[in-house]
């Protein structure tokens, strides 16, 4: 039921946005105050948290090593999984930031009779976290459109390649559709994959709904609901916030600020959410840190002064057994007084 | 051990990248275009100005499918208080261009602004292009 | 505990209603209280061990007290509450791992199904986002802008009583193997957790004695088992006379001698129980065979650190003993017998814990002049890396026959797989000792191996059925390799394996053996001088 609330938690943002921007007066409100606010609470929450976390130390070197180390010359080192050097861990976290590497092993395992355990391979959920992610990134950038004058050259080209195919009119972009499948795969997997459904939160259905519906009022404000969506009076007012000279333009339609008000409310969750993955993966120690540790030492800022229990301490509780089983001591045994006492 | 030179900077580019439309505004931005008022003085068009500024791709479209493959072909009628009763044939060069003959000034103006690029002159001319072709 | 028959739990792994199997628990996981019952949980810590490991400087280990799991009431300090929850305060200002791992998690589960506890009982909370989110619950909660407000709708919930049995029951079904942190898009590592809440239970003292005596005995008499020094001398000795009665070779070890160029330090385990006595004659005859300057140590007897299992502190404080064992005795190195946990510590934590070892030289072998510039500053050499080396140059008379008794497979331990990165030594020194070889399906090997199931101080016999359970994926990936070629043989480079996959193997699969991979190379040595007649299993063989 945990979708349900998240579900009403989005409808409520946007029928705000739909009847707040009806009211005379209040565009301002939700073209330019809110989304100030958003980006200053955006900017503001990311920083605070990747600061949060710098201020935590890495005390101990404790990267997962998915490949064989670098050891013996004759022995083949998996340089990117099993990384020795910054150039190697730059590599190998490229790899998982760009490519979604560590996802792309997914396996699912099933048990039969037997019993017999299987592992087959699993890429669906790599594959439409990637459409979904680049989709998105491609969105973002596209957006630029509408805040940068001039438009520069290579939004120009991404926007055209976004819409190669020419689908409609004013034709689809195929980072939109891209984002909706990928999302409705990642809730229909929330939904249906039993131990997915089992551990999913209302955090966790709330970001797919907000940006459902993002991804939804977007296109049907390009696609269908024309009306009121005058694309020089939104730029005009883009670029009025990035040049904080704001302007409102009374005659654009209420699902502009719906789409606007969802952009600004996932802006403001973003630094508070599990949607903070996007710095997090930066600073995985797991991923990020070189295989070095037996070559060169890492350092733990608190590391606390503790001694072994001393050979000393060990010895003085032993030496008899020591000498008797002729295992040298650091201390002879004191001359036994019965053996010197004349009988 | 912290690296938080390192972090900080990551940090530093991330809101740099983020904030890039605010230095860019700050740098470039221009005002917004005004588009050209037809040189023909015409006040009126096929349909509300708001409608047109939002919607005129969509009314193309349906002409275009009107006039094309579905034949349907007759004209529109406008009552401009200047210039009287005017009379078009659905399409482009047969309406639009007929009152907003230079392109530059009214189509490009806004497609430039917004970065939209209607692939309309593929096929169809400008009034400058045909004025040229017929010069010819 | 009687572990549940064969057949029985066959039947229970593959159709039994489990999340695994198809069924859908009705309650949400937050309302399915901790139940414990004599066979799930290992008893916990005898009060003496409590007390003796309290009184050792730099631990702490409060409230040693009688205690029983299955009781409602743990005779909890009064403000446990307060302990707990300024304990995680301090552990998340001290580890980066531990915030990042808190705050990034997107619960997309694809770490679900690669926990060998979660396969094996199908029990959600087995499932290392869960097992995460016993503890996330409580951080969102008290540590996040929202947590309260939010409530448990989002996942967030008070530290109680039940939340803290919930965590001694599944911090303690988790092996720590880091399975799930390869497949985890941001890494996220288990382990982590899982550690920080073992650490935070100690602070009230929970904890089981299986973990916490071997941490006592190796603090005092150098060894988890607590052997004195003159048992440990004649335990290696009755090796060597075994060693003597099968090749007719006489060695002999010496121990605690200073000027040695090398220490040698491997976990007890391998000189006190089958079959790591065979790893251990192993290597016996290995150093035997190579001349080798070496010496053991009473003192640092152990390899194993069972204060990995515990808190950080107990970890510095065992490891501690290698570098001062090698500074008292002055030998230029250190080499490390095979363990799985014991080179985690070595290769993640102990040059950064108890070095620099500025009085130890590079690592280099005496007899192929070979440096080990991996462990320039550690100064520790894996003996596979070790002998790998000395089989590259030749330096090894080896009759790889001798092993033909065998057909092969590899285990890779889950701590040199996945924090250390030592995948290959072992299948190049094992091509070059034995002719029957053969790998396990690719899912179950390399960095993608199961734990034995025992790992982490989970060992112990009285949750036995957790145990055959946890296995079963190991279990599985043997039967499949046995089955298809006849393996009769899984070896390991990690003590605790050799302990635990013995059991798991008589239970699921008894026709398969298990062994060190040094005592399949010192089966193929053929030393000087050695009169040895045909050993029909090896090392194993009984001579009368």
């Amino acid at each position: 039921m945990k979708y349900v609330y998240s579900l009403g938690a989005v409808i409520a943002l946007m029928l705000i946005a739909w009847f707040g921007s009806l009211i005379p007066g209040m565009q301002y409100f939700f073209g330019v105050a809110v989304p100030y606010l958003a980006i200053v609470i955006f900017l503001g929450g990311f920083a605070w948290k990747i600061w949060d976390w710098a201020k935590s130390p890495v005390p101990f070197s404790i990267q997962t090593t998915c490949g064989q180390a670098k050891s013996l010359d004759f022995i083949p080192h998996n340089r990117l999984e099993a990384p020795n050097t910054n150039t190697e861990v730059i590599a190998r976290m490229a790899l998982e930031i760009l490519t979604f590497r560590s996802l792309f092993r997914h396996t699912k395992a099933d048990v039969y009779a037997g019993p017999k355990l299987t592992y087959e391979s699993a890429k669906w959920l790599w594959l439409f976290a990637l459409i979904f992610h680049y989709s998105f990134l491609v969105i973002v950038i596209r957006h630029l459109r509408l805040f940068l004058e001039p438009v520069p050259a290579p939004i120009v080209w991404l926007d055209w390649a976004d819409s190669l195919f020419e689908m409609g009119l004013p034709t689809l972009y195929l980072t939109d559709a891209g984002l909706l499948i990928g999302l409705l795969f990642l809730f229909a997997r929330r939904l249906f994959t039993r131990p997915v459904r089992y551990m999913s939160l209302f955090n966790d259905y709330f970001p797919l709904f907000l940006l459902l519906a993002i991804g939804i009022t977007g296109v049907l404000m390009r696609m269908v609901f024309r009306g009121g969506i005058d694309i020089a009076a939104i730029k005009a007012m883009g670029v009025g916030l990035v040049t904080f000279s704001p302007v409102v333009s009374p005659d654009i339609s209420a699902i502009f600020y719906v789409h606007l008000f969802l952009v600004c409310a996932l802006l403001i969750y973003f630094p508070f959410s599990k949607l903070m993955h996007l710095g997090g993966v930066f600073l995985s120690p797991t991923r990020n840190m070189r295989n070095n540790t037996r070559e060169v030492r890492h350092v733990n800022p608190w590391n606390p002064d503790i001694k072994p229990h001393s050979y000393a301490a060990y010895e003085d509780e032993f030496r008899e057994y020591m000498v008797e089983a002729g295992i040298p001591v650091e201390k002879e045994l004191e001359p036994q007084k019965e053996a010197a006492e004349p009988a | 051990m912290f690296n938080k030179s390192l972090i900080l900077g990551g940090l530093a580019v991330f809101v740099l990248l983020v904030t890039t439309p605010f230095w860019y505004g700050l740098l470039k931005a221009g005002p917004p275009p005004t588009p050209e008022p037809p040189p023909n003085g015409a006040s009126v068009c096929v349909a509300p100005v708001e409608y047109m500024r939002s919607s005129h791709m969509k009314l193309l479209d349906v002409w275009r499918d009107e006039v094309i493959r579905e034949a349907k072909r007759e004209t529109i009628v406008v009552n401009d208080p200047k210039l009287g009763t005017l009379e078009f044939g659905k399409g482009l060069q047969l309406a639009c261009m007929d009152c907003h003959s230079n392109k530059e000034q009214f189509c490009d103006s806004c497609h430039e602004y917004v970065s939209a690029r209607p692939d309309c002159w593929t096929c169809h001319m400008t009034p400058a292009e045909i004025a040229s072709k017929e010069a010819l | 505990m009687a572990v549940a028959k064969l057949e029985q739990l066959e039947q229970s792994v593959a159709s039994d209603p489990s999340m695994l199997t198809g069924a859908y628990p009705t309650e949400d996981w937050m309302d399915v209280p901790a139940e414990f019952y004599s066979g799930n949980f290992a008893f916990p810590a005898k009060v003496n061990i409590v007390e003796y490991l309290d009184s050792q400087k730099g631990l702490h280990f409060p409230n040693a007290r009688e205690w029983s799991p299955e009781q409602d009431d743990w005779k909890l300090p009064e403000d446990w509450k307060d302990i707990i929850l300024n304990g995680l305060k301090e552990r998340l200002d001290k580890f980066r791992s531990l915030k990042i791992f808190m705050d990034c998690c997107v619960r997309c589960g694809a770490c679900a199904d690669k926990c060998h506890f979660y396969l094996g009982t199908g029990d959600p909370k087995n499932m290392p986002v869960l097992r995460a989110e016993l503890l996330r619950s409580v951080y969102r909660n008290d540590f996040t802008l929202g947590g309260k407000i939010l409530g448990k709708m989002a996942g967030n919930r008070e530290m109680t009583i039940g939340v803290l049995k919930e965590w001694f029951m599944y911090s303690y079904q988790c092996t720590e193997c880091r399975r799930c942190s390869v497949f985890c898009p941001y890494g996220i590592d288990t382990a982590e957790v899982t550690i920080i809440m073992r650490e935070l239970l100690h602070l009230v003292g929970v904890g089981i004695n299986w973990i916490l005596e071997p941490v006592s005995n190796s603090n005092r008499t150098g060894n988890h088992m607590g052997l004195q020094p003159h048992t440990f001398k004649d335990n290696v000795e009755f090796l060597t006379d075994d060693i003597e009665s099968l090749t007719g070779v006489k060695i002999e070890p010496t121990f605690n001698r200073k000027g040695a160029e090398i220490l040698f330090i491997t976990p007890s385990a391998d000189v006190f129980a089958e079959p790591g006595l065979y790893t251990a004659m192993g290597y016996l005859i290995l150093f035997e065979h190579l001349g080798l300057d070496y010496t053991w140590s009473t003192y640092a007897s152990e390899g194993g650190n069972f204060g990995l299992f515990t808190n950080n502190e107990s970890m510095k404080k065992l490891n501690a003993k290698m570098y001062a064992e090698a500074e008292r005795l002055g030998v230029r190195y250190i080499l490390g017998g095979e363990c799985g946990h014991m080179w985690r510590v070595l290769h993640q934590y102990m040059d950064t814990m108890n070095g620099p070892a500025d009085f130890l030289e590079v690592p280099k072998s005496p007899i192929t002049g070979t440096v080990f510039q991996n462990c320039a500053s550690t100064k520790m050499v894996h003996v596979s890396e070790f002998t790998a080396d000395l089989i590259r140059h030749n330096k090894l008379k080896l009759d790889k026959s001798r092993n033909d008794y065998l057909t092969v497979t590899y285990h890779d331990s889950c701590n040199t797989a996945r924090a250390m990165g030592l995948m290959e030594e072992p299948r190049y020194i094992l091509k070059h000792v034995v002719n029957n070889f053969h790998e396990m399906p690719e899912n179950t090997i390399r960095e993608q191996t199961f734990c034995c199931g025992s790992g982490t101080g989970l060992n112990t016999d009285e949750i036995m059925e957790l145990r055959m359970r946890s296995g079963l994926p190991r279990a599985n990936a043997v039967k499949y390799v046995e089955d298809k070629h006849g393996v009769n043989m899984l070896s390991c480079v990690c003590a605790i394996d050799r302990a635990t996959l013995t059991s798991l193997m008589n239970y699921w699969n008894p026709n398969v053996g298990v062994s060190g991979i040094t005592e399949l190379v010192g089966n193929a040595i053929v030393l000087d001088g050695e009169t040895r007649g045909e050993l029909d299993e090896g090392l194993r063989t009984m001579v009368f």
